[in-house]
């Protein structure tokens, strides 16, 4: 290969690279550097005022009524975390063991399992808000039908069973995203590996316990960090179904809709707050590189290389 | 292959063994299609419905010749607007990743020099990086360069946040093509740009296949970006204008399960017809 020079070819090469790089330069990286800026001066509506150093954290973090509210939307992320890793990744896994099995009718049960994955957020957003309406959602109506009116209740209207009705939508939207990174792991599981241990035990669940979940760990380790990430990013269900205050009295609530009302304000919270706001961009920003790398590097070392 | 192996492994266990567990499986899959399934069975049967009829029968098979509610978005709403729009921001931000990204990825991939590796490693943290979080900076951003309310705000995002997922899957794609090709026609003369252009192009569009599904899903529904850049209604994309349109029409259920259909069928369509095309781009991120 020639030296770059600025002629001829060197002059190709920066053409081709120069406007992509533009692009992420200017929309990604500077925005995301600015964020940081942001969070230490004080915000009167669109205009930059003093530098204040940590106060917007100090405030976000320690300062009622914001404490409590930091608190409390964090705390419901850290439950939409935990609930849909079983019911979203421990599914997702069960589904790709069964389809893994290639019975009769699983291309069209992948198909099928991955369908909501490719609807927009906020038309499951909507179906469900609908599915629960507390007199004529489809949820009601089923139970009564099956004789278990007294189930039937308002799933949105009530503080303690909110949030669980958001996450089983959420579920049901993006089941089907695990379930075939999890199959696309397994089916590369070398043929003699499988073999082999059918020599050695009859039992399914050693066989899914010390075989298919060891060496689908590098499958594990992308959808856990992936809903690390989503979950405390999650925004648009949340802000359809229990709007932006996270109603009822905050049970819907978390950090990226009180993030994004602290931000660009509301009917009850009123003014918005560039500097608080950032403060709270850069926190959960930080919460999740962290913890996402250390899950990424715990998880990265079980993994084994076929 | 396998599924000699596999017979092998049943008449070992049993037959009644075998069918017990696969059994079990079947009855897991079944029961979770259902699950998939029925809520966007009911939607569309509701859309043919009108409202008493969705509160007295949910369930039942409509009259599929009843098109009022679809009538009614068609002519009362600004559906199509919305959807119209939806395809502006869609394509222009399809035509420019893949244009872009492309682009750096040919660089990176077919040429060495100088930093190459630092340039690769700057798209690839565009990767990991939640950019809703910088949705602040991006709104001033966009304020000053006066395309607040304007679509060109969401096109430029976009094409931002599709092209590390692109240069990542084309570069590792562009970099397995062989050299055979290139060099013939270099000494035959052939420029550079002619040599990308009629030979290696040609060659690169099954990963330009992935790197666009991947991104035309995500670009297609998105909400948060709409939601803080546009509030003209008339530039508003589909899933943005949706939640105009439920709030105006909250008791008509009718209509709102056929904006919901209607709003959910360009994508399940094009879904049902390139599914392994789908499964395989949007996994492909996840999957090695």
């Amino acid at each position: 290969m020639p030296q770059l020079r600025m002629t001829g070819r060197g002059l190709w090469i920066t053409a081709l690279i120069v406007p992509p790089l533009a692009f992420v330069a200017l929309f990604i990286v500077y925005p995301i550097i600015s964020a940081f800026a942001y969070a230490f001066f004080d915000w009167q509506g669109l205009r930059r005022g003093d530098f204040v150093g940590l106060e917007n954290f100090h405030t976000v973090l320690f300062v009622e009524p914001y404490r409590s509210w930091t608190l409390n939307a964090f705390k419901n992320n850290v439950i939409v975390f935990f609930a849909l890793m079983v019911l979203q990744n421990g599914l997702g896994f069960i589904l790709a063991y069964a389809l893994w099995r290639e019975l009769p009718g699983a291309r069209f049960h992948r198909i099928a399992v991955f369908l909501p994955v490719v609807l927009s957020t906020i038309i499951v957003a909507y179906l469900f808000k609908l599915f629960y309406h507390p007199l004529f959602g489809v949820v009601n109506l089923s139970l009564k039908g099956l004789g278990l009116g007294w189930l039937a209740q308002p799933w949105l209207g009530q503080g303690h069973t909110a949030l669980w009705s958001i996450i089983v939508a959420q579920a049901w939207h993006m089941v089907g995203f695990p379930t075939l990174v999890f199959l696309a792991g397994m089916q590369r599981i070398p043929g003699e590996i499988l073999d082999a241990v059918r020599m050695e035990t009859e039992s399914e669940w050693v066989k899914i316990t010390k075989i298919v979940w060891p060496l689908v760990a590098p499958s594990a380790t992308i959808v856990f960090t992936l809903l690390f990430v989503g979950a405390f990013n999650w925004f648009e269900l949340p802000y359809i179904m229990g709007g932006l205050d996270g109603s009822p009295f905050g049970s819907t609530d978390v950090l990226g809709l009180y993030f994004y009302r602290t931000a660009f304000g509301n009917v009850s919270a009123g003014q918005q707050d560039f500097g608080l706001g950032s403060a709270l961009a850069v926190l959960i920003f930080i919460f999740i590189a962290l913890i996402a790398g250390v899950i990424t590097t715990r998880l990265r070392a079980r993994e084994i290389q076929i | 292959m396998s599924v000699a192996s596999e017979t092998n492994y049943y008449d070992r266990r049993g037959i009644l063994g075998t069918l017990g567990r696969d059994g079990l499986l079947q009855v897991i899959l079944i029961a979770n299609t259902v699950i998939m399934l029925a809520p966007i069975v009911i939607m569309v049967f509701s859309a043919f419905k009108t409202t008493p009829q969705i509160f007295q029968s949910p369930f039942s098979i409509p009259d599929f010749s009843q098109v009022a509610n679809f009538a009614k978005i068609w002519t009362q709403t600004n559906f199509l607007r919305y959807l119209m729009n939806s395809f502006i921001v869609t394509g222009a931000s399809m035509v420019l990743i893949l244009t872009l990204g492309t682009m750096a990825a040919y660089a990176i991939g077919r040429y060495q020099f100088k930093g190459s590796t630092f340039i690769l490693m700057f798209f690839l943290a565009g990767l990991t990086l939640p950019l809703k979080l910088a949705i602040i900076p991006l709104f001033m951003l966009m304020r000053d360069l006066s395309i607040l309310n304007n679509q060109l705000s969401l096109i430029f995002v976009y094409t931002a946040m599709g092209l590390p997922t692109t240069v990542f899957i084309m570069t590792g794609f562009i970099r397995t093509l062989p050299n055979e090709l290139e060099d013939a026609a270099r000494m035959d003369g052939a420029s550079e740009a002619r040599i990308m252009w009629a030979i290696m192009l040609p060659l690169v569009r099954p990963a330009m296949v992935i790197a666009g599904i991947q991104n035309v899903v995500p670009i297609w529904n998105d909400f948060f970006f709409p939601l803080v850049f546009i509030q003209n209604d008339s530039l508003k994309t589909l899933p943005q204008g949706l939640t105009t349109f439920m709030g105006e029409y909250t008791t008509d259920w009718g209509v709102l399960f056929s904006g919901l259909t209607l709003s959910a069928a360009p994508i399940i369509l094009i879904y049902i017809v390139l599914s392994k095309q789908f499964i395989a781009g949007m996994t492909s991120g996840a999957v090695k």
